[in-house]
């Protein structure tokens, strides 16, 4: 199994050093001068052409790459120039932010999509199978922007359950509790299309494996029902689950951009369109890669899960 | 393709969301010639009027604007750009797709590798990476989320492409001296584009969706140009005094993508041919009973402890009945072996399924008789009352143990399960009595391989397992169902000898189903003969194996070859069993047999005989005698 786990992560670095290449490539297409765009337009040719200078913005295309990776690799992912301060720093900071609003989904999607995939597959047909499909549906078309408001509108404005936006609060918060309270509605909120497709995929999942003969052969023991679905089946069922939710995470993960928007989450979806919007192209740069790149490992991780579920697969 | 259209109607979701779809494009495509006003006129003296206000239908937005207006050209808007993405997407993605699939070697290596990596991306930091470097607005946000989507059609039309390259008509163009591009553009895309389409459908909600949100982030359309997702984003703002104008555009999003979401799912399950014919439907945890007939009353057996009477099972397929089984009765004895022999498909493991309802349901349906275990019913008993019999009184082998032994659990482990599903022993307890039981089925190393996977054993050693966990109880009865077929000859021999010595050290009675007239000699002490869901020959097997009655039987008989002597013919036997779901009066072997005459179509033949032999037939080989022979 370490061997196994060891000859993933090896296979990652490639993986790796493309996503650098790609985000360095598109970032290279930048039109204009990054220079001109931190000292703004008044400033003179002589003062640009020193800070290109300085940034080492006057070296050749590829130079620059190895630059900024043999720096990424020491740990020096450069200084954000509007905020002033260096791009892992804020990276870091944001990043742990949108970890635990991402996670708290994942987590989500994963256990109600599973249940209610695997619901409506043993009551095929039936009334739970119908609203849970009805659901699914609206679940997977609905934008998680526009639920996140409404939810604001309903259940932080006119029930006053939750806070409407933020992380903590603003004076004498940042407990647990505090935490928890500002996490229900980003999360639930985040977690609604993926928990969809995750059901959507669960239920056609379960439907095929429930026609096994191995599923008669538990019947034929005299497994009770319970058993043979959330055991034999699901576990078979799983096989073809956990793959996807390598995708949902991605797709959570993205996901968090808007919502961290719509409630104000301090995460590195927001710092990014914030960057965006400013041209903050090495916050950009580190946001992208650093993100990525912990995409990459989990899907690992995922694959691991994987390989300890089915012995079938040779590690 | 009406075939198609008319599934795609008769699935009421789907034109529910087609027609929906339809009336929005409708109206987009219509928004420059409707009365609207202008849908970037501010007029800050009005702004956030309610709806249904003079002059402004849906209201006003923040500046006043009439929100109507603006919602119908945003949709335009929205619209274009997802189904331009769409375009664009599906059009490079799948050129990238067949140059890797149509070259293959190392171009479609590299091209793979590149897409994978783009797929390493959660998509939105793609997205959000290309818009850094273009610039905010609709065309950059256009062009970032198409190449988002690029990667999943370039796979997706890779595969296919990869499958048609080799195909013998690509071969024989490229044998007649067509170019490349001539063969990829005549031969290739035309069977290609079906799948563009069909991934189009899929995705083009996704794109409208993502576009939306590049709007809403303020990363797309810029103001005052303004599509769905931007209005939501500039409402945002007041959303908690004027909820208006942000649930009017986001409603309008919703709409659209479940829709093409609904339209999607419906044209997905036109195509799949295995939702048609409503084969994707997971059995019940027993199998329906409907029994308008009260069941037959208990016959003296002379003390069979498992009694089939007059059971009939059909598998109901949308308007089609198949009579699997019509009319069955058996019994079996402590210590005795009935073998049920029949072709494929004449309803011998169905009936052996029926005892303990594991017959698949959805189709299958038992409609009359009665099954006894010591004298009760076990048809429409209770589910809890099956389950308690179930492995425990009445235990079941099968054939093809890879498929029948559950591949993630341990063979030690799926034996602790039976034992526990009975009994309160602790687990190491029943660890012990699974290796005993593999020991007694004579499995070398038993502690070791209790450890093993299925997948890890061969074959023989797989059946064995299915033996052992059928005897993890000590059951009354084993219904064996082809437990041999698989394997080759030695281990068959094998697996039979072991069963045999099961039988007489313990008092189990076994039924015994297979295809097989060797096998049947070795093992059973009596035969029941089935053709299309009836038994038609019942008796000893010696004397069915000498003198048969049936002449079914008998052509039977004559298929198996016999070692060594090559004297006398082997006959096949013409035609096919008939479709059990129009099963004409009479004897149902009589279009293939060639003693038929007319009596044999007319009206029901009764199974004729008394005591250990009978026959249904009204010519049979050997006179039976109607009073007890044996």
């Amino acid at each position: 199994m370490t061997g196994y786990i060891l000859k993933r992560l090896l296979s990652a670095i490639p993986v790796l050093l493309g996503i650098t290449v790609i985000v360095f490539l598109i970032m290279a297409l930048i039109p204009g001068d990054p220079a001109l765009a931190i000292l703004g337009s008044y400033a003179t040719p002589e003062n640009v052409a020193k800070l290109n200078r300085d940034l080492g913005l006057d070296a050749p295309l590829v130079a620059r790459y190895f630059i900024w990776l043999g720096n990424m690799l020491q740990g020096d992912f450069g200084q954000s120039f509007a905020l002033n301060r260096p791009v892992l720093d804020e990276v870091l900071e944001r990043f742990s932010a949108t970890l635990l609003l991402a996670g708290v989904s994942f987590v989500l999607c994963a256990v109600l999509g599973i249940a209610a995939g695997v619901i409506s597959a043993a009551r095929q047909y039936g009334m739970a199978d119908k609203a849970i499909t009805f659901v699914v549906l609206l679940g997977i078309s609905i934008p998680s922007f526009f639920l996140g408001m409404m939810m604001i509108l309903i259940f932080a404005v006119d029930l006053r359950w939750f806070p409407v936006s933020g992380m903590k609060m603003a004076y004498g918060g940042g407990g647990f509790v505090d935490v928890a309270r500002h996490l229900v509605m980003p999360a639930l909120a985040l977690s609604v299309v993926a928990t969809g497709v995750v059901a959507r995929l669960s239920r056609g999942a379960m439907l095929e494996v429930l026609r096994q003969d191995y599923i008669r052969t538990a019947r034929a023991k005299g497994v009770g029902e319970g058993r043979v679905i959330w055991g034999h089946a699901l576990r078979s069922a799983m096989v073809s689950i956990i793959p996807v939710l390598g995708i949902q995470a991605g797709f959570v993960l993205s996901g968090a951009v808007y919502i961290e928007m719509v409630f104000q989450w301090p995460g590195v979806g927001r710092m990014l369109v914030d960057a965006i919007l400013k041209r903050d192209i090495l916050l950009v740069q580190g946001g992208v890669v650093f993100v990525a790149a912990c995409y990459v490992l989990f899907n690992i991780a995922v694959d691991v899960a994987q390989s300890l579920l089915d012995p079938r697969i040779k590690t | 393709m009406t075939q198609f259209l008319a599934l795609l109607l008769r699935n009421r979701l789907a034109a529910a969301g087609g027609i929906v779809l339809l009336v929005v494009v409708v109206l987009a495509v219509l928004t420059p010639v409707l009365p609207l006003a202008n849908p970037d006129a501010t007029d800050t003296a009005n702004r956030f009027q309610p709806a249904l206000s003079r002059a402004h239908l849906l209201g006003t937005d923040h500046l006043g604007r009439d929100l109507l207006s603006r919602l119908l050209w945003g949709t335009r808007l929205s619209l274009a750009v997802g189904f331009a993405a769409a375009i664009f997407a599906a059009t490079l993605g799948a050129a990238i797709g067949i140059i890797a699939g149509y070259f293959g070697g190392r171009t479609d290596n590299l091209i793979m590798r590149g897409v994978d990596m783009l797929m390493a991306f959660p998509y939105i930091l793609l997205a959000l990476a290309i818009v850094a470097a273009l610039g905010p607005g609709l065309g950059n946000a256009l062009i970032a989320v198409a190449a988002v989507n690029i990667p999943f059609f370039a796979r997706n039309i890779r595969g296919v492409t990869v499958g048609l390259a080799h195909k013998e008509f690509v071969d024989a163009a490229r044998l007649s001296g067509l170019g490349h591009g001539r063969i990829i553009l005549t031969e290739i895309l035309p069977n290609v584009v079906p799948v563009i389409v069909i991934a189009m459908s899929t995705t083009i909600g996704w794109m409208i969706l993502e576009t939306a949100g590049l709007s809403f982030l303020g990363l797309g359309s810029q103001p005052p140009q303004a599509d769905l997702g931007s209005m939501l984003g500039e409402a945002r703002s007041a959303l908690i005094t004027n909820p208006l104008t942000s649930i009017v555009p986001g409603a309008m999003i919703l709409v659209i993508v479940m829709g093409i979401n609904l339209l999607g799912d419906g044209v997905r399950d036109a195509l799949d041919p295995r939702l048609r014919s409503g084969a994707l439907t997971r059995p019940m945890p027993a199998t329906r009973v409907d029994r308008p007939t009260p069941p037959p009353a208990e016959t003296e057996e002379g003390g069979a402890v498992l009694a089939l009477s007059d059971l009939q099972t059909q598998f109901h397929v949308k308007k089609r009945v198949y009579k699997a089984v019509g009319g069955a009765s058996l019994a079996v004895r402590p210590g005795e072996c009935l073998g049920i022999i029949g072709e494929s498909g004449s309803g011998k493991s169905v009936t052996a399924l029926s005892v303990m309802g594991l017959v698949a349901s959805p189709p299958g349906v038992i409609t009359a008789g009665a099954a006894r275990y010591d004298g009760q019913d076990l048809i429409g008993a209770r589910y809890e009352t099956l389950r308690r019999l179930r492995g425990d009184r009445i235990a079941y082998i099968f054939q093809d143990p890879l498929a029948t032994l559950h591949p993630l659990y341990k063979v030690g482990d799926q034996l602790v399960e039976a034992i526990r599903c009975h009994r309160t022993v602790s687990k190491a307890e029943a660890w012990q009595r699974a290796i005993d039981l593999l020991k007694q089925v004579r499995i070398p190393n038993a502690e070791s391989r209790a450890s093993s996977f299925p997948h890890e054993m061969s074959g023989g050693m797989r059946q064995r397992v299915g033996i052992a966990m059928a005897m993890a109880n000590d059951p009354d009865v084993i219904i064996a169902d082809e437990p041999t077929t698989a394997l080759d000859v030695t281990v068959q021999a094998q697996i039979l000898s072991l069963l045999n010595d099961l039988r007489r050290e313990r008092g189990l009675a076994i039924v015994f189903i297979t295809h097989d007239f060797g096998v049947v000699g070795q093992l059973c002490d009596r035969i029941a003969v089935m053709y299309a869901g009836r038994i038609v020959e019942q008796g000893p097997t010696e004397a069915i194996l000498t003198t048969p009655a049936h002449p079914y039987t008998r052509r039977l008989i004559a298929c198996v070859p016999e070692l060594g002597e090559g004297r006398r013919k082997l006959e096949a036997i013409p035609g096919l069993p008939p479709a059990v779901d129009r099963l004409d009066p009479g004897c149902a072997f009589a279009p293939r047999c060639e003693k038929a005459r007319a009596a044999c179509l007319t009206g029901e033949i009764a199974l004729a005989g008394s005591g250990q032999r009978a026959v249904r037939c009204l010519f049979p080989e050997t006179e039976i005698p109607s009073e007890q022979s044996a």
